[in-house]
């Protein structure tokens, strides 16, 4: 079987044959660690003086996994590069940013997405596929949300994409249940005291994303406008929403 | 005043600063996107629930945090590459000589390959069955 790993994880490199490997590797000969020379060199390709650097053990168990259960027909490659492709390009936290200028801009899509976070989120076909239940919690003058998962990383998917890697830091997830308001504070939020931070813990079954204040001065925004600044950070609540910069409109 | 309690030396010591990042890619490296697809497509495909995955990556998590390693997200998917490869054998799916010696042989596909060659494995090694 032929290695067909080097398209994934690099944007849109999406190629399978194999030919555009070295975008990762480089001219990494000179510098990989798992490259070895006490081999004979077959003369039949001039062109480098080299065979492939060895990846990492890390990536080498990744294959043997996949190549072992690929073999036994469990998972297709395709199968598996339509779900990289998938969490790469299609979803991101622009799905959730259209949910957020959805329930803004009409107040009866904001009862139901509050109401049923599941249904309202499928009403724009953003689709979990673990099974799991969204709620979607709304911050007010009152009360400022934010999600964890404090066990592992459980994250809205379909609604965020995969989560960053400071989501996934033992760091954020011990903290932010022991001291939010701080947690907060280093992301530069300061919560006034009367209002009330509510820490949501995400599982494997429900998964939590943020409604967020829309910000003043955005009343003649259109949806897609509004939907523009909507974040990553606000949706998991350790920002707000910031209102357009009034330099007209230049990001 | 505003005091930082950002500055109070035990909370410092008890706990770590938050690693930062931007929107960069959704994956480091080519592995780790394998290793993310291998894992929702088994779970898809019923091989195990998601529940049931959740529970083996934070048992792997909880597990390196008990080594003393630090945590600040760097690692997270080497520790998701250790509960698939967990379930995958628990689940019979393969076991782990079987991983072992794929994992060899395609080490010496890649010695063996001439740069600018696709990297293929010769034949299917010893039968993982």
């Amino acid at each position: 079987m032929s290695d067909n790993e080097h398209g994934r994880g690099r944007g849109q490199h999406h190629t399978r044959d194999g030919h555009d490997a070295h975008h990762e590797d480089g001219h990494g000969h000179d510098r990989s660690p798992g490259h070895t020379h006490d081999h004979h060199h077959d003369g039949h390709h001039h062109h480098d003086h080299d065979h492939q650097a060895v990846p990492a053990d890390i990536a080498l168990r990744v294959k043997a996994l996949e190549s072992v259960l690929v073999e036994k027909g469990m998972v297709a490659p395709a199968e598996l590069d339509e779900i990289v492709d998938r969490y790469e390009n299609r979803i991101g936290p622009r799905n959730g940013a259209r949910v957020v200028a959805r329930a803004w801009v009409d107040p009866e899509y904001r009862e139901r997405l509050l109401a049923d976070g599941t249904a309202a989120i499928a009403e724009l076909d953003y689709l979990g596929r673990q099974g799991e239940h969204m709620k979607v919690v709304e911050n007010t003058d009152r009360v400022h949300n934010v999600i964890v998962c404090t066990l592992c990383s459980c994250y809205p998917w379909p609604t965020l994409g995969l989560p960053p890697s400071w989501y996934k830091s033992s760091a954020y997830r011990a903290r932010t249940v022991i001291e939010p308001r701080e947690v907060l504070r280093e992301f530069g939020m300061d919560v006034p005291n009367e209002v009330e931070v509510r820490v949501w813990d995400s599982t494997a079954e429900i998964r939590y994303l943020v409604l967020p204040e829309r910000p003043p001065g955005t009343e003649d925004l259109t949806e897609d406008e509004l939907a523009d600044l909507v974040t990553r950070d606000s949706m998991i609540g350790v920002a707000r929403v910031a209102a357009p910069s009034s330099a007209e409109g230049s990001p | 005043m505003t005091t930082s309690p950002r500055l109070d030396p035990d909370r410092l010591a008890a706990l770590p600063p938050l690693p930062r990042d931007d929107d960069g890619p959704v994956f480091e490296e080519p592995w780790q996107a394998q290793a993310f697809a291998l894992a929702v497509k088994l779970s898809e495909q019923g091989h195990f629930s998601w529940k049931t995955w959740a529970q083996a990556l934070a048992e792997e998590l909880a597990a390196a945090a008990a080594r003393g390693e630090p945590d600040d997200g760097s690692r997270y998917y080497h520790h998701w590459v250790a509960a698939l490869e967990r379930l995958v054998t628990d689940r019979g799916l393969s076991d782990g000589s079987a991983l072992e010696i794929r994992k060899e042989a395609w080490a010496d596909a890649y010695r063996h390959t001439p740069h600018g060659q696709p990297v293929e494995l010769r034949e299917s090694g010893p039968s993982s069955t």
